[in-house]
């Protein structure tokens, strides 16, 4: 029983690592119903952005530190991701505004195979280390009811609080201000919205900028975990499950999106796992998410598709 | 928009006429060329960079140290495979054509079973330094390949009898698990450990990762309720640190843990830190030795090293580094056959690979006493010599913890030549006549 | 002026439907296959077959595959790589498990049993629709390349899960020179491309058009959309298995799970959008794009650092090439988002009226 605790603790916390992920494609999505495909390599480039600079920051400015370099190389990173995000909507998607959705996700495509050879020429390719203090010890709870108590890793934990954050902020954010409105009226219709007055240039650019911190958090803290490398950008091929479960709009989706795909992954890894030989976490998200598909096409809380004949 | 369509027909013209481009010139008369497979991109980038860097430092440092090997001077290419099989045939195929003879070394196990079909034909070498095929030691059904200096299941033996070392000689009823990485790579060892968990009586788990291993918290759940009391792994890349920190995140005493070779490197363990400490690899060669001064001196003193200096003699840089030695030493052994001061073809520079014998004596006259161990391989022995020691992670450098090791053939040669006749069989290979072998 | 149509009069249905009804449509046609198959052997050298043509006849056929599912059907599927290594594998068993089996038969089952394994990951397209689809279809990847790393009958029991095919014949002719590697591949693509283009001229194709248009209008005049969906799965999915297993027998030789992962499913997508969806056409120009750019990129790039004097080093250009590659895509989709078989047949259209401006 202690075990199936422990991996259920695990897989929620893990849960909420991916729902980080998950969250910047459902941002982009909300808002412009582009699928952002290079969420991935966004998260990447922002954390070899927060790695280095929190390297390079000390050695040309001349202090040590750490908590002044951290905060300085988060505000560059940031910096960057809004430059990036100006970027994106002025070459690429004000160019392709009204195209079918296919289109659209082939061209975030190119955008990731950019951000990638792009990010790795300016910061490198090695393994980076991403240092904010968190600690890395595990934590053993209810050590005399369980044989060997339950695993915590506080890590994971301080992710997960992160997370949570986050995404309560980004709510407060779409529900209450006056620019999450404009974000949702523009999700909704971007023609209605445009002839209202709502400025659809910037609140693309705001989007993405969003998007681009949402995948800062996310890097930062998966590049604390694992290290900042090339492979972090295959992080968000575990998202996607987590993004399509949840509904491809909404953020309580993918945080819940999250949750359920964390558990499944590993309690099917640990319980199903050995009958099978082993390695079936990632496909099985995959297979739950389809799951849920057949029986909620749009997703748990993603918007009814609505065919017009 | 006559912008848009000059644009798009310029595009056109020059993705035309660049196809139509001849290849660059191969190497010049008096030049042996090496082909370079490294990968410099990708997952496994951090590992496969040092390794290249010092397999083209040595061939530099033959060029400014020696004048090259005996007056020919070395050429080389790299192209880069990113681990990928068929990025790995297609830089096999543009690279092969440059000379009459090539040895490869490809790095990755997969691109060496995609290779050992198609090198035979080309009359190109395979030298597989610790990796490749294990069944590939066996020259007579492997013509081609040369796994010297230690397969897989070399490997696999030397750790298994040190820690049947620590374990005072009985490992009835103990607990091993593998972590290794889901390709084929990965999965070498595993008939050897199988192999010895009958001998020996311990409980083998293994626990694939899928690749490229960065997400692991299942598997080392799941070592923390198995409770092994070994774990070996057999990573590559960014798994390698993702399973320290797990074994962190999850409190397995990181001192049970022995990596091959290959898991066992500074890339590895440099982030983790001290909280590595106390995890344990395999390593075949040392570092220091007359070579990698030279190495600073020669090559990096004049500007032309491929990777930061600090690099010379760490643990992959010395694994490429010896490995193009292997190479070099093949061709110098070829030429003492077939002519000194030629370039060798592919069947000489195999023969040479096939009869190295390098002593103590030689080695030291090469700069190499204390970097490598003597080996000496023929016919029917392509690995040459299958020696090892441990070495322990202190939290700032790897230290050596043991003696020499040499794996147990006993166990590994009737499996070697087992396997080989099944690939020869599959593959419709007729096994080499003893004549053929005085060749 | 050479593009007229004038004077060619149709005096049978038969004639009139014929897939190039233009003469000189037809003398073109003829023309780029018999340079294709009896030119380009004579001149080009090996490295330009191994590297080039093998590569772009093979995936040019899974290109066409994949064109009929997205481009035709509007299923956005990212499980083709999977289903090119179902191809592969099976043709693999086959030739091991039952001595004696001829190549061609050993091809078409590999697709044969790529189809059921198609038909099986394409039930989900008949509750699933859109983006949610695609990343569904990952599911048949993933697993896929899962069940054969995993699975030690599937690859005749190698300890390493990486299996290897030797010597090829067909009809007693032996394939191992890159020439008659080339003209295989040239000729399955050419039967496969006849093929396809007949289906989506045929009813069933214009029953995959009309779901792809509107599913629900379609479903309303009488079109049952799971014959359809699943039909477009069935015939997408046969093409890619031979094209999986071409790749795997005649181009690579030796494999592994990892050589049909996720990004050889991305490069198909990348295609077949850059080369047009719902066009044949589009597929072969698609392929070839995307076959011919590395190479270029990896030959040019360091030609012009040497012009500025950098010494660019390997991982640089892998590097470069990603963003190249990342920038032309978005180039193209900007100035085309058709693809290039727009571009073409603008062409044409232009060619009609020449040397007259309008």
């Amino acid at each position: 029983m202690g075990f199936f605790l422990e991996t259920l603790i695990g897989g929620l916390m893990t849960g909420m690592l991916y729902s980080l992920v998950a969250l910047g494609f459902v941002l982009i999505f909300k808002a412009s119903g582009v699928f952002n495909f290079a969420q991935g390599s966004m998260v990447l480039f922002a954390a070899l952005a927060m790695a280095r600079f929190s390297e390079w920051l000390p050695r040309w400015l001349g202090f040590d530190n750490r908590l002044v370099a951290n905060v300085l190389a988060f505000l560059a990173a940031m910096a960057l991701m809004v430059a990036a995000a100006w970027l994106i909507e002025r070459l690429v998607l004000g160019k392709l505004v009204n195209q079918e959705g296919v289109t659209l996700l082939m061209a975030t495509l190119g955008i990731s195979y950019f951000f990638d050879g792009f990010g790795q020429t300016v910061f490198g390719n090695d393994i980076y280390k991403v240092d904010i203090g968190l600690p890395k010890d595990p934590v053993f709870l209810f050590e005399q009811v369980f044989q060997g108590g339950i695993l915590v890793n506080k890590e994971d934990l301080y992710a997960a609080l992160i997370a949570a954050a986050l995404v309560a902020a980004l709510s407060l954010f779409f529900q209450k201000t006056g620019t999450g409105r404009a974000l949702r009226a523009v999700a909704d219709d971007h023609e209605a919205a445009q002839s209202v007055g709502v400025p659809l240039g910037r609140i693309w650019v705001i989007v993405w900028t969003v998007a681009g911190c949402v995948a800062l958090v996310a890097g930062i803290i998966w590049g604390s975990k694992l290290g900042v490398q090339f492979s972090l950008s295959l992080v968000a091929l575990k998202a996607l499950p987590v993004v399509i479960l949840g509904g491809l709009t909404s953020v309580p989706g993918a945080i819940i999106g999250g949750l359920i795909i964390g558990v499944g992954e590993k309690l099917s890894e640990v319980y199903i796992g050995p009958h099978l030989g082993g390695g079936v976490e990632i496909w099985f998200a995959y297979v739950v998410a389809l799951a849920f598909l057949l029986v909620r096409p749009q997703g748990l809380f993603g918007e009814k598709i609505i065919d017009r004949v | 928009m006559k912008l848009k369509s000059f644009l798009l027909a310029a595009a056109a013209g020059t993705t035309l006429l660049s196809t139509l481009l001849p290849l660059p010139a191969s190497a010049q008369a008096k030049e042996q060329f090496f082909p370079v497979l490294p990968y410099r991109t990708g997952a496994y980038a951090p590992n496969g960079v040092p390794w290249a860097n010092g397999y083209v430092d040595y061939l530099k440092l033959i060029n400014a140290r020696d004048g090259g090997v005996n007056g020919v001077k070395i050429a080389f290419e790299e192209c880069d495979t990113g681990y990928s099989t068929d990025r790995g045939v297609e830089c096999y195929e543009r690279l092969k054509g440059k000379a009459s003879g090539e040895i490869f070394q490809p790095l990755s196990t997969g691109i060496t079973f995609a290779l050992t079909t198609k090198a035979p034909a080309d009359k190109n070498v395979l030298i597989t330094s610790g990796y490749g095929l294990s069944e590939s030691s066996d020259g007579t059904v492997f013509k081609w390949n040369f796994p010297m200096l230690g397969t897989y299941w070399s490997g696999a033996d030397i750790i298994m009898q040190h820690i049947t070392k620590k374990e005072g000689g009985n490992l009835k009823g103990k607990k091993i698990a593998l972590v290794y990485h889901d390709s084929p790579y990965g999965k070498e060892p595993i008939p050897l450990l199988q192999e010895r968990a009958k001998l020996q009586g311990y409980e083998l788990t293994l626990l694939p990762v899928a690749a490229p291993g960065v997400e692991q918290k299942a598997t080392w759940l799941q070592i923390r309720q198995l409770r092994p009391d070994y774990v070996l792994l057999w990573g590559w890349g960014v798994m390698n640190s993702a399973s320290i920190k797990e074994a962190v995140a999850t409190g397995y005493p990181r001192e049970r843990m022995y990596g091959v070779w290959w898991s066992a490197g500074e890339p590895d363990v440099k982030d983790v830190g001290d909280a590595a400490k106390g995890y344990n690899g395999l390593v075949v060669f040392g570092t220091e030795g007359k070579a990698l001064d030279d190495i600073r001196k020669l090559v990096h003193g004049k500007g032309q090293g491929t990777g930061p200096i600090e690099e010379v003699g760490q643990t992959l840089y010395m694994r490429g580094m010896t490995s193009a030695v292997l190479a070099v030493e093949s061709m110098r052994r070829a030429q003492e056959r077939f002519g000194k001061g030629k370039v060798m073809t592919g069947e000489q520079l195999r023969w040479g690979a096939e009869n190295l014998s390098l002593d103590d004596k030689k080695l030291a006259a090469l700069g190499l006493a204390g970097i490598m161990k003597p080996l000496s391989t023929s016919c029917s022995d392509h690995e040459g010599s299958r020696s090892a020691r441990i070495h322990t992670w202190d939290g700032k450098a790897w230290k050596l913890t043991s003696d020499w090791y040499t794996a147990d053939e006993a166990i590994i040669k009737p499996m070697v030549k087992a396997a080989a006749k099944k690939y020869a069989a599959d593959k419709n290979v007729t096994p080499r006549t003893p004549d053929d072998c005085q060749s | 002026m050479l593009y007229r149509e004038n004077g060619q009069f149709k005096t049978s249905y038969r004639a009139d439907q014929q897939i190039f009804p233009i003469l000189q449509d037809r003398i073109a046609i003829l023309a780029i296959v018999a340079v294709a198959v009896v030119g380009v052997p004579l001149f080009a050298s090996d490295y330009l077959f191994r590297a080039i043509l093998i590569p772009f006849a093979i995936l040019a056929i899974a290109a066409l595959g994949l064109n009929i599912l997205v481009g035709y059907c509007g299923q956005i599927s990212l499980g083709t790589g999977a289903f090119m290594a179902v191809g592969a594998y099976a043709a693999y068993n086959f030739t091991v498990r039952i001595p004696g089996m001829p190549l061609l038969a050993a091809l078409l089952l590999g697709g044969v049993c790529a189809t059921a394994v198609g038909v099986a990951f394409g039930i989900p397209s008949l509750r699933i629709r859109g983006l949610y689809l695609a990343v569904a279809t990952l599911a048949a990847q993933f697993f896929v390349e899962w069940a054969f790393l995993r699975i030690k009958w599937l690859t005749n029991d190698s300890t390493s899960g990486s299996v290897a095919v030797g010597s090829l014949s067909v009809l007693g002719v032996p394939i191992d020179s890159p020439v008659a590697k080339y003209v295989l591949c040239m000729a399955i693509l050419i039967v496969f491309a006849l093929l396809a283009k007949n289906l989506v001229r045929s009813h069933i194709g214009r029953e995959w058009m009309a779901i792809r248009d509107m599913d629900v209008a379609a479903a309303v005049i009488g079109i049952r959309p799971v014959y359809a969906k699943l039909t477009a799965f069935a015939v997408s999915s046969f093409i890619v298995g031979v094209a999986g297993a071409l790749w795997a027998f005649v181009h690579l030789g030796s494999w592994e799970p990892a050589a049909f992962g996720i990004e050889r499913s991305f490069q198909l997508l990348f295609m077949i959008i850059i080369g047009g969806l719902g066009s044949i056409m589009g597929s072969f120009f698609g392929a070839a794009f995307i076959t011919i750019l590395p190479i270029v990129l990896n030959r040019t790039l360091p030609a012009f650092g040497d012009v500025f004097g950098l010494h660019v080093d390997t991982a640089l250009v892998s590097h470069f090439e990603s963003m190249i590659f990342g920038v032309l895509i978005v180039f193209f989709l900007i100035v085309e988002p058709h693809g290039l078989a727009r571009l073409w047949s603008t062409a044409k259209e232009k060619l009609r009226l020449w040397p007259f401006p309008h």
